[in-house]
């Protein structure tokens, strides 16, 4: 084949993915290594990319420490208790320490924050989240990132990172082709930073027509954050812990700005309130401890975001749908309409766009709300990611081998969705992980751990062969049929997903099924996995794009091997309504109270699972206040309101 | 088609090409004109629709689930630092909504990283990044630590 081989040598720090973890990463590591070759390779355009692509009306993790509002341990506690126990705390506590110095600095380059008129401190929509018009969050941080780094590659899709032929587990750069002009591109570079996606799309979407690009998260978001950490032999952490949303119905537009500051509140199709009385049950199943609505009540303590879906889930199934979400109130107030419109303006545009077309004015009628198909990334209400150091002064030793958010692998980083337990973080947490595995990354480099890497020439030639297979093989084979798709040797890209996402809905704990999976059929789901994986080697592409949508779907694939292992190892239900094990629909705290960790043997294929004990933070204010309501409670004295 | 291309006002020059983060705009090789190749992975973000100086793409919504008739048509002004949009019910409706996307002149306040002065061997050596501490404390003090917090780490269920 005619494309030519272009090499970009001697870099230091490669950011494989412009989005707000990579944009974070490449501003930072100037700082930290000004004479260093600082590089970003990005499958779509940096001015427009990744999760932020359309903008944001909020930033949902700034702590407000400068003013006294919150300390980096209260994030830590929430993200705790919404995610049932389940994270790394310690990365936790960094990213909150931090964050605030990001949103600043967002503030300072020309983010438009909003600012409540009354304390001149940023307009609070909750107590995590802040108000912006935030159209051209990804422009701005994406120019911080052209003024740090040497060079960037746009429309590079990064299929592989390459791994030390002279050191055993240690990382040398990472390849990938272009796709305009389908040159083969490999980037030859001392530390990589991962800050590719997470992933939309494995799992049947409830829209499988045209609206199937009507995701939550965005198309784009192929799982390549997961596919290039587990195809380079790096641990995963929290994998099955996939997320589903409580959004406006089919559009999905978001719902946090409507519940914290429109103050608008769910109701079933009969006009009741239905969340509480779900309650008592579930508590039999999750505990008092995770699931204590008076505590709630009386603390900033939440109800976990996944227990609420269980409310509206088993509410609808019980035949009193649809779940209404009553704006008519709020939007009689003329600021409050503006806010709700352009809450979906700045971030998910096709909401608007669909309630012109079917005519829903929120002021007239409340809209209909649903539960999306799932999702697995790690910077939302779900954590799921690679297992990476955290910060020395902080981690626990299970939780530290040298540099924050380096991965198992020597030399490779993550940020954003590539870091596993680090939920909440959203864009502001993401960018502030970018920043964090820069400086690391520049001092693994200063520390001289980056010496005497070599990639040979086999290792560069058979990563080659295999980008560009899907391409050859539907030459071989398109002029065998008279014409379309249905070719006995090959499958499209279009047709795998379809295959992908069927079996994880209907063995994996998708929407059909009600979100329910047990051991027999992730099992079956395991076995239709691996044959998949035969067949895609198999997998034809007639152009460039499609090329790009084969390397995605394989992505998507080592992403969804990697989601059921995970879901079959972790035998409980640790998250009700996010999925549902039926063999074990209880959680159990006894013997499941530990992070999932498990590693993909690249020479084998194999599996590795294990656990890895969960630390939590203590001693603090509220968690001694909290205590002592217990106790009080303990003792029968009435609590006081 | 989520977002198509009017054949009268696109000249072809490529804009939506270059930004679209899906790559599903591409040329059209008969007609040298922009399109559509992959509806079902749109995200209807209007990355393209704001990128087209000749304003020949529109979004119409979803066929899975939105009926004709509809419009919601955006002008962005880099210059200005402003976003208009208006959106057009299938019964007639009309709702207008001005918005700023930056509050200072495009880029002018990031600062070159390359070009500030750099960290010592204490700063690099500390956990502090960029910029820090400010920001960063409510008080005089440093970056937040466990120990200055008070906290410790204990493994397991605790409560």
């Amino acid at each position: 084949m005619a494309y030519k081989t272009i090499i970009e040598d001697n870099i230091d720090v490669l950011v494989v993915g412009g989005g707000l973890g990579g944009t974070g990463a490449a501003f930072e590591a100037r700082y930290w290594g000004q004479n260093k070759k600082i590089v970003i390779a990005e499958k779509a355009n940096i001015d427009r990319s990744g999760a932020v692509a359309q903008g944001l009306y909020a930033i949902n993790c700034y702590m407000g420490t400068r003013w006294g509002e919150n300390n980096p341990e209260d994030h830590v506690r929430y993200a705790r208790i919404d995610l049932m126990g389940m994270v790394r705390e310690d990365l936790l506590f960094d990213m909150a320490r931090h964050v605030d110095s990001t949103v600043h600095q967002f503030e300072e380059w020309g983010l438009p924050l909003m600012r409540n008129p009354k304390t001149g401190q940023y307009q609070r929509e909750g107590r995590w989240q802040i108000m912006i018009h935030g159209e051209s969050y990804k422009p701005i941080v994406a120019e911080a990132a052209k003024k740090s780094a040497d060079k960037i590659f746009n429309r590079i899709c990064v299929t592989h990172l390459l791994v030390d032929d002279a050191k055993a587990n240690r990382i040398a750069g990472a390849v990938g082709f272009n796709v305009r002009t389908g040159d083969y591109h490999v980037f030859k570079s001392k530390t990589v930073i991962c800050a590719a996606g997470g992933a939309s799309n494995i799992f049947k979407p409830r829209s499988v027509g045209e609206g199937a690009g009507r995701v939550w998260y965005a198309p784009w978001s192929s799982g390549s954050a997961y596919g290039l950490l587990i195809e380079a032999g790096a641990k995963m952490t929290q994998m099955e812990n996939r997320i589903v949303l409580a959004r406006f119905k089919d559009g999905y537009g978001p719902v946090g700005a409507y519940f914290l500051h429109l103050k608008t509140y769910t109701q079933n199709g009969f006009g009741e309130e239905y969340e509480s009385k779900w309650f008592p049950e579930l508590q039999k199943l999750v505990g008092k401890e995770y699931l204590d609505p008076e505590v709630s009540h009386r603390t900033h303590r939440p109800i976990p975001t996944c227990l609420r879906n269980h409310a509206m889930i088993n509410e609808v199934m019980a035949g009193r749908g649809p779940i209404h979400m009553v704006t008519m109130q709020a939007f009689q107030d003329p600021h409050l309409e503006e806010v709700g419109w352009e809450n979906f303006l700045g971030m998910t545009i096709g909401q608007a766009v669909l309630w012109a077309a079917t005519d829903v004015d929120p002021k007239n009628e409340n809209p209909e709300l649903t539960t999306s198909e799932p999702y697995v990334m790690g910077s939302h209400a779900t954590g799921a990611g690679g297992w990476a150091s955290g910060p020395e002064d902080v981690s626990p030793p299970e939780y530290f081998w040298g540099y924050n958010r380096m991965m198992t692998v020597e030399g490779l980083f993550g940020a954003g969705d590539a870091v596993g337990g680090t939920p909440h973080a959203f864009s502001s947490g993401s960018f502030t992980e970018g920043r964090l595995a820069a400086k690391a990354a520049c001092k693994y480099i200063d520390d001289g751990k980056a010496h005497g890497i070599r990639v040979s020439d086999e290792q560069i030639e058979r990563r080659r062969k295999e980008i560009y297979k899907p391409l050859e093989h539907y030459k071989v084979y398109r002029n065998e049929v008279v014409a379309g798709d249905v070719n006995p040797n090959y499958i499209t890209p279009r047709q795998g997903l379809s295959r992908l996402q069927k079996l994880m809905d209907e063995y994996c704990g998708g929407v059909t099924v009600g979100y329910m999976t047990n051991e027999k059929l992730l099992n079956i789901c395991l076995k239709k996995l691996k044959v998949m994986e035969e067949d895609l080697e198999k997998v034809a592409a007639k152009d460039l794009h499609e090329l790009l949508r084969a390397w995605e779907l394989k992505h998507r694939h080592r992403t969804s091997e990697c989601v059921t292992h995970h879901t079959l190892f972790r035998k409980e239900t640790r998250w009700p309504g996010y999925y549902y094990r039926g063999d074990y629909m209880k959680l159990d705290d006894e013997n499941w109270h530990v992070l999932t960790v498990s590693r993909r043997d690249p020479n084998t294929g194999e599996y590795t699972m294990e656990k890895a004990p969960c630390y939590h933070l203590v001693g603090d204010l509220e968690d001694k206040a909290l205590a002592e309501l217990k106790e009080r409670e303990k003792a029968g004295v009435a609590a006081d309101h | 088609m989520p977002t198509f291309v009017y054949m009268t006002r696109c000249d072809g020059c490529g804009h939506c090409v270059d930004i679209c983060p899906s790559d599903i705009m591409h040329i059209d090789t008969t007609y040298r004109r922009a399109y559509n190749i992959e509806p079902d992975m749109c995200w209807e973000c209007y990355s393209c629709v704001k990128a087209c100086p000749q304003f020949a793409i529109d979004v119409r919504g979803y066929a899975d689930f939105a009926p004709l008739g509809h419009s919601v048509r955006v002008r962005r002004e880099e210059e200005k630092g402003t976003i208009a949009w208006r959106i057009k019910f299938r019964d007639g409706t009309e709702k207008n909504f001005l918005s700023p996307i930056t509050t200072k002149p495009w880029g002018r306040d990031i600062p070159k990283l390359a070009e500030v002065p750099g960290p010592n061997r204490e700063l690099r050596d500390s956990e502090l990044l960029y910029s820090e501490p400010k920001f960063i404390r409510f008080d005089d003090g440093g970056l937040h630590t466990l120990e200055k917090a008070g906290l410790a780490f204990k493994a397991g269920v605790y409560y």
